[in-house]
Order: structure tokens, then C-alpha cells, then sequence
């Protein structure tokens, strides 16, 4: 139950890539992290990954755009081989967004120049375009009257959205969000679900590490649970979460759903 | 003298106690503050001292020179060192973390080498020792920028490399992540950031070189290049005002030194508010 087609949404106003990973390796030391992870996800799919943390999530979501280079195995994002050698780094990286745990926006620039500075510097937009795309950006993430402030002074929900709306702006064909609401304060982490769940709607290809069950059953086309390195078990959201086949996802998903009932 | 000496065993001592152990203490210590003032007004010779130490009418031909030529020279040499000791700074910060290994050993040494020998000794090696090996005599100023610099490139490179390494490590990694190659990631992101960090820091540097540029004394100086402590220095001999000419030449220096210190204090308020 692996390639399971995604009907594409049918307005679809993103131009997605997909992403192809075949027998991906990284150590750290003698540190095993990613034993041989085989990934296809087709244009337009939204994946989460789940799994207990050290399970080589995080750093296979950092390996399709070589925040970490793999020891060894292939990655594909649309025309891109990522792991070749003289792949143009920066122009696959103008394709693909990135949302952080930690937000990382630049704290010495406003929102609105967090959000175009790429473009200018990257894009070679004109500051009048950039301006435009990046309120474009605001407005949808809801944020628009906050153009003009810092970082700083802004909740960590907010941070988060106008990170989206930074990663957005630069028309990215594939977003990877590495744990997105997991320093966020409880009250803030819906107002960034629902931002992914309408860039899922448009058709956006989205991996996801995420330890949000509800929003991986309700969003994600497929669920992919990995544990020590490798992938355990991969499917239809329904499927893996509702009914997990292998007893590594079962322990782990009891433990997340039900983290009082679980027997010491 | 009646101090309550409160028993160890007392538990939480009551509020009104604790008051009134406040106000007997600070009553201790003015009384000692007047005591101590009294006696120095009974055993300090009031005429001498005046006449010495703040014989202020009798420095008045140290003006305008002093300030003009002095102060001058003074802050023309801090600003020239200041100018190669950064640009040295940022060579040598970029050589410490330099992926090629030779560069790093080489500004390691560097570094250990002028943070350790004395500024004066420096200023006699240029000042003294490379006319004699070499032959070669260079004017006062670029004796100055040298030395000062060079000693100064070796602090200043270790402030900024902290500053540099201070900025937190997912800032570059957004900044890549955006398609931003490295250099432009360093430009627009990493280095304002380190920026705001090392400014404090900084204008602490331009203080200690202010107050360094005063080595040059030790050199032969025309009467063109007296910085303001060879002023005060001679004053003593020239004038009979006692060390009155010394204490106008530090007090020329507090008008420079005041105010950075008073900029840094600024600066470092805004940037632990800034730099989350």
C-alpha cells in the first residue's frame, strides 16, 4: 500500500514537484540514523512522518533539501537530482520552502523584510513585486497588519505563520515542515494547522514531520512511520494511524494517543 | 556602636524588623562616610592642594594646544588603529574559521602573540626596532596605526569570531534554505546579526585604544605629534602648577572616554533586546 495516488486537487494554483528517495543513508559517527529510506511522493501529496524522536524524521526531511548531506542514495525533487554532485544547490532550494521548529525568522528585519529579502536577493524581484508577493503572503497567513513589526514581538504563532508566508513567497513547488507546532504555546498550534491544511487544499506537495495525530489523520494523503532509521510501515492516513499492522506503530501510536493509559 | 544582632534562631523575622536592621545599617554606613570625610578635611593641607592638584589658572597656557594639538593627535591615532585594527580583525577572524587548516593555525598564533606581548613592547619594536634592523624610520603616525592596530586586530578578531559564532545556527540554515547562497547568507543575514552583537564590545576597544594611544609618549615625538598625556607630562616640568597639568590631561581623556562608555551601555541594552 505504498504509491497510492492522490487525486491532484483539482484547482490546483501550485505548480508541485514531487519527490523521489531511494536506499538513503546517514550516519553520524557510528550513529546509523537513515538505514536504506525508499520514499516516492507523487506532486501534490501531502506525507507526514511520524516516530518517536532519534527516528531519522527530522533528518530525512534535511536531506531532500542537503541541510544534511546522506552517506549514500539518490533524491529527487521534480527535475533535481539532490544528491548529485554538482547540482545547482541554491536554485533547488528557491523551490523548495522550509518551516522550522523553531521558526528561525531574521530577527533584525521585519516581518514584511523577512518575507522579501529572498525574493530581492534570490529572486532578483523588484522591491515593488516582492512587496506585493510578500503581503499576498501576509493576508493569507492572516497576518498582514503585522507587516511592519519585528520577530520579536510577535507570539510564536505568529512567528510560525509568517515563516509559512516567508517559505511561500518564494513559490516554492514543495514544502517540508520539520515539526512546525512543536514549540508553539497549545493556543497557537490550530492557527498553523488550518494555514497547512489550506496549502494541502491547493494542491501543495507537503512532507510533514509532525507528532499532531489529528492533523496527520485529517490532512495527510499517507502516514509513514519510522523507527530506528528506516521506514515500518507507510500508507493511507486511515490505515496507519486507525489501524497500524506493525506492533512497533502500534506501541508507538498507543503511546501518543493514549500517553496516560500506557503501562509502565 | 548598637547594632540589634538578631538571634540565628529567630524565625522570619517580622517585617518591622527587618525595616528598622535596614535603617540601622545605612545609618552605620553615612556615619562612617562622615567620619572618614571630617578626617580627611582636618589632615589634608588645603593650600597645598589646591595650589598642586587644581591649580586650574596656572595650566591656562596649556590652552588651547592641549585641545587642539593633544586631543587632536589623540583621537587621530585611536581612530587610524581603530580603522587597521578592524580590518586586520576581520582578516584574521575569517582566517580562525577558515575550513583550511594552515589559515587558522596562522591566526591562532597571531592572535595568542599580540593578546600576550605588552602594547608597549610593540610600540618600541616599531618605534626602536625596525629603524635599527632595518634602517627603515617611519613617521610617528604610522608608527601608531601599526602597533596599536596590530595589538588591537588581535582582540578585535576574537570579539568578532564570538559574535560571528553567536548568531544562532538556524539563521544560516533559513537563510540557505531560501535558495540564498553562502556568502549571501553571511552578507544579509549572518554578519548584521553578529553586527548588533559585537558593537558593544567594540566601542570597549576604541576606549582601551584611546587610553593605549598614550604609549606613544615613549617614542621622540616633534611638537606637532604630542598626544595629550606627552601634554600633561610636560606640563608638570613647564608650568608650577604640581601634577595640575596631569589631572587636565585625564580629564581630556574622559571627554572621549565618557561618551563611548555611555554609547556601549546603549548599544548593549538594544541589542539584548533585539537579539532574541
Amino acid at each position: 500500500m505504498t504509491t497510492q495516488q492522490t487525486p491532484a486537487a483539482p484547482a490546483s494554483v501550485v505548480d508541485a514537484a514531487g519527490v523521489t528517495i531511494t536506499g538513503l543513508n546517514k550516519s553520524y559517527g557510528t550513529n546509523h540514523v537513515l538505514r536504506g529510506i525508499d520514499l516516492e511522493i507523487a506532486p501534490g501529496e501531502v506525507v507526514c512522518l511520524i516516530g518517536p524522536s532519534g527516528s531519522g524524521k527530522s533528518t530525512l526531511l534535511r536531506c531532500v533539501n542537503l541541510l544534511e548531506t546522506p552517506e549514500s542514495g539518490t533524491v529527487r525533487v521534480g527535475e533535481f537530482t539532490v544528491t548529485d554532485e554538482d547540482v545547482n544547490l541554491d536554485a533547488l532550494r528557491q523551490h523548495v520552502g522550509m518551516v522550522f521548529q523553531q521558526f528561525n525568522l531574521f530577527p533584525h528585519l521585519t516581518v514584511l523584510e523577512n518575507c522579501t529579502v529572498a525574493q530581492t536577493k534570490v529572486l532578483k524581484r523588484s522591491t515593488a513585486e516582492a512587496r506585493a508577493v510578500a503581503t499576498r503572503q501576509l493576508a493569507r497567513v492572516g497576518l498582514a497588519e503585522l507587516e511592519d513589526r519585528y520577530p520579536d514581538q510577535l507570539s510564536g504563532g505568529q512567528q510560525q505563520r509568517v515563516a509559512i508566508a516567508r517559505a511561500l513567497a518564494m513559490d516554492p513547488q514543495l514544502m517540508l515542515f520539520d515539526e512546525p507546532t512543536s514549540a508553539l504555546d497549545p493556543e497557537t498550534v490550530g492557527d498553523v494547522l488550518s494555514i497547512m491544511r489550506h496549502l494541502a487544499e491547493e494542491g501543495m506537495t507537503m512532507l510533514v514531520v509532525t507528532h499532531e495525530m489529528g492533523f496527520a489523520r485529517e490532512v495527510a494523503d499517507r502516514v509513514v512511520f519510522m523507527d530506528g532509521g528506516v521506514v515500518v510501515e507507510s500508507g493511507p492516513a486511515s490505515a496507519v494511524i486507525a489501524d497500524p499492522q506493525e506492533p512497533r506503530t502500534q506501541d508507538f501510536l498507543r503511546r501518543v494517543l493514549n500517553p496516560t493509559e500506557v503501562d509502565i | 556602636m548598637s547594632t540589634q544582632t538578631p538571634t540565628p534562631t529567630a524565625a522570619a523575622p517580622r517585617p518591622g524588623r527587618a525595616r528598622r536592621r535596614r535603617a540601622v545599617s545605612l545609618a552605620v554606613q553615612a556615619a562612617i562616610l562622615v567620619l572618614a570625610l571630617a578626617a580627611l578635611a582636618l589632615v589634608v593641607d588645603w593650600t597645598t592642594l589646591a595650589e598642586n592638584v587644581f591649580n586650574f589658572a596656572a595650566v591656562a597656557p596649556m590652552f588651547p594646544n592641549i585641545v587642539l594639538v593633544g586631543l587632536g593627535n589623540t583621537l587621530f591615532y585611536t581612530v587610524t588603529s581603530f580603522v587597521v585594527g578592524l580590518l586586520g580583525g576581520i582578516l584574521l577572524a575569517l582566517m580562525r574559521m577558515s575550513s583550511f587548516a594552515p589559515y587558522r593555525w596562522l591566526a591562532t598564533a597571531y592572535v595568542e602573540f599580540f593578546r600576550g606581548v605588552p602594547a608597549l613592547l610593540v610600540f618600541l619594536a616599531f618605534g626602536y626596532g625596525v629603524p635599527f634592523a632595518f634602517g627603515v624610520t617611519w613617521p610617528i603616525p604610522v608608527v601608531v596605526m601599526t602597533a596599536l592596530g596590530m595589538v588591537s586586530a588581535a582582540y578585535i578578531a576574537e570579539t568578532l569570531r564570538a559574535g560571528l559564532q553567536a548568531v544562532p545556527r538556524g539563521q544560516m540554515e533559513a537563510a540557505r534554505s531560501l535558495g540564498m547562497p553562502h556568502w549571501r547568507a553571511m552578507v544579509t543575514i549572518a554578519i548584521p546579526q553578529a553586527f548588533r552583537i559585537v558593537l558593544p564590545p567594540l566601542t570597549n576597544e576604541v576606549i582601551l585604544l584611546t587610553k593605549d594611544s598614550s604609549l606613544v609618549y615613549v617614542l621622540g615625538l616633534a611638537a606637532h605629534e604630542y598626544e595629550l598625556t606627552k601634554f600633561g607630562r610636560d606640563g608638570i616640568s613647564a608650568l608650577d602648577a604640581g601634577m595640575t597639568p596631569i589631572l587636565v590631561a585625564g580629564l581630556c581623556y574622559l571627554v572621549i572616554t565618557v561618551p563611548l562608555s555611555l554609547l556601549a551601555r546603549r548599544f548593549e541594552a538594544r541589542s539584548s533586546r533585539k537579539v532574541s
